[in-house]
């Protein structure tokens, strides 16, 4: 049980966080726009908790140009994916147990 | 109560992997519609051959002529468009329904991953009549169709995946019966879609409709 909260790791414990590295996870890469209309909250909202991710080296950020306007596109790194991968286990797990009890 | 929310977590990730990834407004009723429109066109198609000789024989290679060949090619190519026409009309009113978009990064995915092997497809299936290998189109057509649907299933429903199958199988069959191969087609081409088709509404639009 105790390794099981361990686990739960605090940096995806947000909706918002936890939505932008459920995309990542299947995707090669996602840009701003199509992050804010997939979860549906505000710029601002999606900026910071990217930037908390980011902080924690889950994600990578590449800025580039496309058709001359700038364009953000955002990447799940290999850390991000493992530990992201653990925290989904661990949720997992831990409702299998509670399910068990019951 | 946290049991609660880790259900729900567990079901947001599921949502956005699949939202994000996977065209999903894909419409069952269409797959009935081309299906319909194959099974019409090969009626017309025996119609055709019926007028000219008998239609088994004519259906053996290369004792076709350029005329009638010419007109089995747009009755083809209207079952093609028609199918097309309606699968992006359905389509594109159950993502209304739905309100999700038609035209993201999803749907540009499953078109190129869908259209490209099936263009080589086609492109074969043209040297195949340049050749006057008339007997091995329909085989060709249904293995390619096949194999661009296995493709396309990674990023729409996976159930997509089982109809690819099908067809794939059904197209190595036909090589062996080359002078049915009409039949064939009107098997993977009309049978198969409205059976997955039925199979695909029942599942999923249903609910919505």
């Amino acid at each position: 049980m105790k390794n099981i909260i361990i686990n739960i790791n605090k940096a995806f414990d947000h909706r918002v966080r936890l939505g932008i590295m459920s995309v990542l996870m299947v995707n090669e890469y996602a840009d701003f726009t199509s992050l804010k209309e997939l979860l549906g909250v505000t710029d601002g909202n999606i900026a910071s908790h990217i930037k908390a991710l980011e902080k924690k080296g889950y994600v990578t950020v590449e800025k580039s140009f496309i058709d001359r306007k700038p364009n953000t596109r955002y990447s799940a790194t290999k850390t991000g994916r493992k530990d992201f991968q653990k925290h989904i286990d661990a949720i997992e797990s831990l409702l299998n147990q509670k399910n068990q009890k019951l | 109560m946290e049991n609660e929310k880790y259900l729900k977590d567990i079901s947001d990730i599921k949502h956005l992997m699949s939202r994000s990834s996977r065209f999903i407004s894909l419409s069952g009723l269409a797959g009935v519609f081309a299906g319909c429109y194959a099974i019409l066109g090969t009626v017309v198609a025996e119609i055709l051959l019926a007028e000219h000789n008998s239609a088994i024989a004519s259906l053996r290679l290369s004792s076709i002529n350029a005329e009638i060949l010419m007109r089995l090619f747009l009755v083809a190519i209207a079952v093609l468009v028609l199918a097309i026409v309606t699968a992006v009309f359905l389509t594109t009113r159950k993502a209304k329904k739905t309100g999700e978009k038609t035209w993201d990064s999803t749907s540009k995915r499953l078109l190129i991953n869908f259209f490209a092997p099936l263009t080589a497809g086609g492109i074969f299936c043209l040297v195949l009549l340049q050749y006057g290998l008339i007997g091995l189109i329909a085989p060709c057509m249904l293995i390619f169709y096949g194999l661009a649907l296995i493709h396309a299933s990674k990023y729409t429903f996976g159930d997509l995946r089982s109809l690819g199958y099908s067809n794939l199988i059904l197209g190595l069959i036909a090589t062996q019966f080359l002078s049915y191969g009409l039949y064939f087609w009107a098997i993977g081409f009309g049978l198969f879609h409205i059976v997955y088709g039925i199979w695909m509404y029942n599942k999923y639009d249903r609910r919505n409709a």
